[in-house]
């Protein structure tokens, strides 16, 4: 399982989200009130819309399309109208780096 | 093309199971990308922020005026003074209901979740909408506003017909149009449109608050019969007046402000600077409507609160329409239209938009059968 270098850091604000597209897949980056970060799948499992330009609130990312939520540490739906979980990565900082733990 | 206007040029079809459905899948005007006017992702962050307290403060009014009027309508039962206390307990339950529906069934009317949750409940009650279903239903509204076969929620549907509109304004038709529904779904059953945008694991929480509110009108029903029974006499009307009875002598005001949200302008479009209204309106009015005035900036970015909303549409506003001036502006403009489509659907207003806006994004108009010709 590589370890793939996504972004900065500072690329993401505390309670907030970038979008990151890596092959032909995209993701979306989180970095938490407490400056931890966390990786998700970037498309909203109800109508595939990117997560990036939605809302995070404490540990939920709300969808910009139709406000269905999820916790982005866990992936879980919260709120309809999503009701499929989201795929979570694992990630982990090095030298101010952000990476991202993805399958072969 | 005949099959897929309708039976006449004048009718389309609306059903989400229909030709006029497929097409619009077929052609991409269905879960489309839609226009959206740029606004720096700092600044939206800052607009899109939730707080508890200004729901708070509007549902502890909204709630306390339930309770002033409702009591002020009781006390001066049997006198001419009890009517404006009716009148007025008639439109913040039967009115106000519509814009705390929609902004608690978004999420974003308070910061905490369950707070949205129940006045989300409330508001469904009164306003006589399954709350399952019409969660989905607005969320088709949103991912395909105004697109003939995608959208449940058109208000408008041509041909169109201007003496069940103005019933709606006394919702005697649409209330029993919506206990039918409520109804139905408490049997067990849905129908064909219901199944088409409800997924099949809500179907079960669908039938479950139908049936908890029929069995909330039926003890209202009960009451008033055991009171009719006891000699009460015409205060035997008291608890549908309370309860159910607002749906239709207090929706006026939401029905006057949502007939303006689409009202005469286009279908079929992918921006809604061409399908959806902003105007100005009176304090009390905005109040009752929680600030859906502002339509098309509801419609560009659901995410931000209704609070919010005066902000967003001055972020906005060099990019869009300008807003009509006032109620009685908007109606003025909107029934010329109306009268209009009435003879040809496919009329629509076009609003010139300021020098410092996008044009309109009118990539896949052409693929609409009535505008081939
Ligand atoms: S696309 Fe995300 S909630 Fe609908």
């Amino acid at each position: 399982m590589p370890w793939i270098d996504a972004c900065a850091t500072d690329d993401v604000d505390e309670e907030d989200v970038i979008r990151w597209d890596h092959g032909d897949a995209t993701f979306a980056i989180y970095r938490s009130m407490d400056g931890a970060f966390f990786c998700t799948d970037g498309l909203c499992t109800h109508e595939q819309v990117h997560l990036a330009d939605g809302l995070v609130m404490d540990n939920e990312i709300e969808c910009p399309k139709h406000n269905g939520l999820f916790d982005y540490r866990t992936g879980k739906a919260l709120r309809a109208p999503v009701c499929v979980n989201l795929g979570t990565y694992e990630t982990k900082i090095e030298n101010g780096r952000v990476f991202v733990e993805l399958s072969e | 093309m005949a099959d897929v206007v309708g039976h006449s040029s004048l009718e389309r079809d609306y059903s989400l199971t229909g030709t006029r459905s497929r097409h619009a899948v077929e052609v991409g005007l269905a879960a489309a990308e839609w226009y959206h006017s740029d606004v720096p992702r700092k600044t939206l962050k800052a607009l899109m922020k939730r707080r508890d307290g200004p729901a708070i403060r509007d549902t502890f009014i909204w709630i306390a005026l339930h309770f002033v009027l409702g009591a002020g309508g009781i006390y001066f039962w049997g006198t001419w003074f009890s009517v404006p206390f009716w009148f007025a307990y008639g439109v913040v339950y039967g009115s106000a209901c519509d814009s705390r529906w929609h902004e608690c069934g978004h999420g974003t009317a308070f910061r905490t979740r369950w707070m949205n949750d129940v006045v989300y409940h409330i508001a469904s009650f009164q306003i006589m909408r399954n709350p399952v279903n019409w969660r989905w239903s607005h969320a088709r509204h949103h991912t395909d506003t105004i697109i003939v076969g995608r959208d449940p929620e058109i208000a408008w549907m041509h041909p169109i017909n201007l003496v069940l509109k103005a019933l709606a304004f006394v919702g005697i038709y649409d209330t029993w149009q919506s206990l039918k529904v409520l109804f139905r779904n408490a049997f067990g059953e849905l129908s064909d449109d219901e199944r088409e945008y409800i997924p099949v694991s809500e179907w079960n929480r669908a039938h479950f608050w139908a049936r908890i509110h029929v069995a909330i009108y039926m003890v209202v029903l009960v009451s008033v019969i055991a009171m009719l029974v006891s000699g009460s006499g015409w205060a035997s009307l008291i608890p549908v007046l309370l309860i159910g009875g607002p749906r239709v002598y207090g929706c006026w005001h939401f029905v006057m402000t949502g007939l303006l949200q689409h009202g005469g302008l286009a279908e079929d479009v992918i921006d809604h600077r061409l399908n959806s209204r902003s105007l100005y309106m009176n304090p009390v009015s905005r109040w009752l409507y929680w600030n859906m005035n502002y339509h098309v900036e509801h419609h560009m970015f659901p995410m931000v609160p209704y609070y919010s909303l005066p902000a967003l549409h001055e972020e906005l506003k060099d990019d869009l329409p300008s807003p009509n001036t006032s109620i009685w502006d908007a109606y003025r403009e909107m029934m010329g239209a109306v009268m209009k489509q009435r003879n040809d659907p496919t009329y629509a207003i076009r609003k010139e938009l300021p020098p410092t806006a996008k044009p309109y994004k009118e990539d896949l108009h052409l693929s609409v059968p009535e505008r081939k010709d």
